[in-house]
């Protein structure tokens, strides 16, 4: 099913001259409405009457969540705050806070983009939605309010939260798809068999919408085994505008529409453009925006993007799953780890559950230790200490072959790690630099 | 053949961290639930609490309830005279015929009598081998 067949599967060379000619006409935009990018084009000795388009790109300059930031509130805004609908402001989980104002067509255009994304899942007017992102300024909740209501389904506006509440509703009023962040869906599963509700047998919940952080492959084995759904991810920043793109019932990538943003992937210590199937950051440049348009906005997203038309008839290029974010790497002596491959590793370990932390200390001698927690199965063997001791060792082993770092692995009681309701953190760090 | 005579234990994973012990034991007083025998295997950062309860299925299914990762194993219980040389005819009947002891925990019991718990790798030959010497305990008291 499509929600704009002409536009999602445009021929891919007919996208791109429609790319072309929205980023010349952008980069004029800017240049004239927006005085943050006029004195940065300025700067780099960019002229928008010589740039001739995206083979040009690489020489525009890149925009950062500091830029945000150094501007906060209005000063990256290209129209004045009387076109502005609304307000979103980011959970500021990793500095100060920053603020997106959107126009009405700001708002179209990222209702239309998630509708495209929802049909492509199977979502149709048939499905009762219950929404358990955060509603409010998080883009989240009210992102797939909107798409989903005008996608026809039914919306139920849980918001995030008071977890005996949402499991009440979704069986009364039949949910049959959730949206909320990976790991709230695990805590809830986990929660809903404790209070003896059999997710696949007690409700009618067939299919999950996940994102906003990043999530690996094993974890959807997990969710769509526990809750007898399927399971796809969803992608999108507060900065672009919210939750925008999603994987189609091919499971092979998440779609992202190319008539309102063009991708590239960088090497994020370089700042190269890296070509297909190759690692790195995830870079966006914003086709349609009005309030705040974004050029070549810097995502702190890893990734791997693919240009192939997906196997659905859709031709826009895709992103595959996130490996992590620049920013949520953590080096530990000297080596980069993403949280999201210690996921991996343990997603593959049938003795231990799926919550897990990481804590970093540093010893007296200056070297790192990286500890690594997580909860024994309810259903492990544990007469035998050598059972156990082997089981530590060969996830550590598995961790280091992963990560070229050694890990300290401790097991735990069940149910004894901390639960995230909204974003997971994961990482405490511990060492004082 | 001699599975009325196997002893289901009780195994428990804990975290080593105060409180822990305090947390099991208080579910097997709530419900009511005498220990028969009971040690801590400790190995660093968790250890394993192995017990012979008078109730297991409602320990087992109480522990779980609480979130425990809780393992019921096949073990053998004997009972000697609390002398000397007690737990050494046992252990050299199941050595001269090959039986490898995989743990061994003993206290005494009625004042006169050692409870011996045993997990071996062979139950039902060493169940055979005791239950021939009039040794083996078949948990009814």
């Amino acid at each position: 099913m499509f929600w704009d067949p002409r536009i999602e599967r445009m021929p891919q060379k007919e996208l791109e001259e429609y790319q072309e000619r929205k980023l010349k006409a952008l980069v004029h935009n800017v240049y004239n409405h927006s005085a943050f990018y006029r004195k940065r084009f300025k700067e780099a000795g960019i002229n928008p009457w010589d740039f001739s388009g995206i083979k040009d790109l690489q020489k525009l300059p890149f925009t950062k969540k500091q830029d945000l930031r150094d501007n906060y509130p209005f000063g990256m805004f290209a129209v004045p705050i009387s076109q502005i609908v609304r307000f979103h402001a980011s959970s500021g989980t990793t500095g100060k806070p920053t603020v997106v104002g959107y126009t009405v067509n700001d708002i179209e255009c990222w209702v239309e983009s998630l509708c495209r994304g929802l049909v492509s899942c199977g979502v149709s007017r048939e499905d009762v939605v219950q929404i358990s992102y955060g509603y409010g300024l998080f883009t989240g909740g009210l992102g797939f309010h909107y798409a989903a209501e005008r996608v026809g389904a039914t919306v139920l506006p849980t918001s995030a939260g008071n977890t005996a509440r949402q499991i009440e509703l979704m069986k009364d009023l039949k949910t049959t798809v959730i949206a909320c962040t990976p790991s709230y869906m695990l805590y809830l599963t986990e929660y809903a068999s404790k209070a003896g509700v059999d997710l696949k047998e007690d409700t009618k919940l067939r299919l999950g919408i996940f994102g906003a952080e990043p999530w690996s492959e094993e974890t959807r084995k997990r969710i769509e085994e526990k809750a007898g759904i399927d399971a796809y991810d969803v992608y999108g920043t507060s900065e672009l505008s919210g939750p925008l793109f999603t994987e189609c019932e091919e499971k092979c990538g998440v779609h992202v529409w190319g008539d309102h943003f063009l991708i590239e992937i960088i090497d994020p210590e370089t700042g190269e453009q890296l070509g297909e199937g190759e690692k790195g950051e995830l870079v966006v440049t914003t086709l349609s925006k009005e309030a705040l348009p974004l050029i070549r906005w810097r995502t702190g997203d890893i990734t791997v993007m693919e240009g192939e038309k997906c196997a659905c008839g859709r031709t826009h290029p895709r992103i595959m799953k996130i490996l992590g974010r620049s920013d949520d790497m953590i080096i530990v002596r000297g080596v980069n780890v993403f949280p999201s491959q210690i996921e991996h590793v343990l997603m593959q370990i049938p003795e231990v559950g799926e919550h897990y932390m990481i804590i970093l200390d540093r010893e007296e001698n200056g070297l790192d230790v990286m500890t690594v927690q997580v909860e024994l199965s309810e259903n492990a063997e544990v007469d035998k200490v050598s059972d156990l001791l082997e089981l530590e060792k060969r996830i550590a082993n598995s961790l280091k072959s992963v990560l070229n770092v050694t890990a300290k692995v401790e097991v735990v009681n069940p149910g004894t790690l901390q639960r995230f309701e909204g974003k997971a953190k994961r990482v405490i760090d511990r060492r004082k630099i | 053949m001699y599975e009325d005579k196997v002893i289901k234990q009780l195994s428990v994973f804990v975290e080593n961290k105060p409180g822990r012990l305090a947390a099991v034991t208080e579910i097997l007083y709530r419900e009511k639930i005498n220990i028969r025998a009971f040690t801590i295997a400790e190995a660093g950062d968790f250890g394993i609490i192995r017990m012979v309860v008078d109730r297991t299925e409602d320990a087992y299914n109480s522990l779980k309830k609480a979130g425990f990762t809780v393992t019921l194993t096949r073990v053998l219980g004997v009972i000697v005279e609390d002398e000397p040389g007690g737990l050494y005819r046992i252990a050299k009947a199941l050595g001269d015929q090959g039986i490898n002891i995989e743990y061994v925990y003993a206290f005494t019991y009625g004042g006169d009598k050692a409870l011996i718990i045993l997990r071996v790798d062979d139950i039902e030959k060493a169940a055979e081998i005791l239950e021939s010497r009039g040794l083996l305990y078949d948990g009814s008291t």
